[in-house]
């Protein structure tokens, strides 16, 4: 098994395949977290994007590539002056954001489902996802190239 | 051999209440998600607690999964019918717990104190 080859919107410069394990994730995102810290990232930055990631892999390994460690991820990213960019990609059939029930009604407050997405959308200044649902793209505009929040 | 799983929380009594103080700063990863979730259910499983308040001034960081293991706590307190309170949260974490509208299910306080008097009435 193997994910699909890359979509023209998914060629960023830095590229990983690796095994759906939350192990092998880790240290890509600690890769990554120094990469930030070394272009001189605001550590508030450094940490939303962390806190990003932990979600988004989360969901791919768990909800996309359901824990099955002989599937991958491909996480490609991008570490700029002004904005960090990456995609998650998994070998899940995708999903449709739309359709994931609002977590902040009081019917779903107490369910799992939905936390994460508006996490992600919260630490990220853009989340979107790629046909057929199975990727994720997220930026991070760099603390002083984004108006105040 | 298994590596012992970390001390998460600190607990301590004060006027039946538990009071507990969370000792990991980054509550993000699987394995400490897991033992976080496995210490908060011990809380009312194992040493009978029913009136339990969470400190969380030394966390920095929280996930979606570990918020979800504040909700399986509050449903063991609920069905004990005891009481939960949460206190001394971070402006950063509190973040969280509103965008995950979770300050409308857990009883949140600035410090300790007030946490006390809620669950001492």
């Amino acid at each position: 098994m193997s994910v699909r080859p890359p979509l023209p919107e998914q060629m960023l410069p830095e590229c990983f395949v690796i095994r759906s394990e939350t192990s092998e994730a880790y240290r890509v995102r600690e890769h990554i977290a120094n990469l930030l810290r070394h272009r001189g990232y605001d550590e508030r930055d450094v940490i939303d994007i962390h806190q990003a990631l932990e979600e988004a892999l989360v969901n791919a390994i768990k909800h996309g590539n359901q824990c099955d460690c002989q599937k991958q991820l491909r996480i490609s990213f991008c570490v700029d002056d002004d904005c960090f960019q990456i995609c998650i990609e998994d070998e899940g059939s995708g999903f449709n954001p739309e359709n994931v029930a609002n977590p902040l009604s009081m019917e779903q407050l107490e369910t799992p489902c939905g936390r994460g997405l508006l996490m992600m959308k919260h630490y990220m200044s853009e989340v979107s996802y790629l046909e057929p649902g199975n990727a994720v793209m997220m930026v991070k505009k760099r603390c002083g190239c984004r108006e105040e929040e | 051999m298994a590596a012992q799983p970390k001390r998460l929380l600190e607990v301590q009594s004060i006027d039946n209440v538990a009071v507990v103080s969370i000792q990991q700063a980054r509550v993000l990863d699987d394995q400490i998600i897991q033992q976080f979730g496995d210490q908060l259910k011990s809380l009312v499983d194992q040493a009978g607690h029913q009136r339990i308040l969470l400190n969380f001034s030394k966390v920095e960081y929280l996930s979606s999964a570990a918020l979800g293991k504040l909700v399986v706590l509050r449903k063991q307190v609920d069905a004990v019918k005891g009481k939960l309170a949460l206190s001394n949260i971070d402006a950063s974490i509190f973040e969280a717990f509103k965008i995950t509208g979770f300050d409308r299910i857990f009883k949140i306080f600035d410090d300790e104190q007030e946490a006390l008097q809620f669950l001492q009435k």
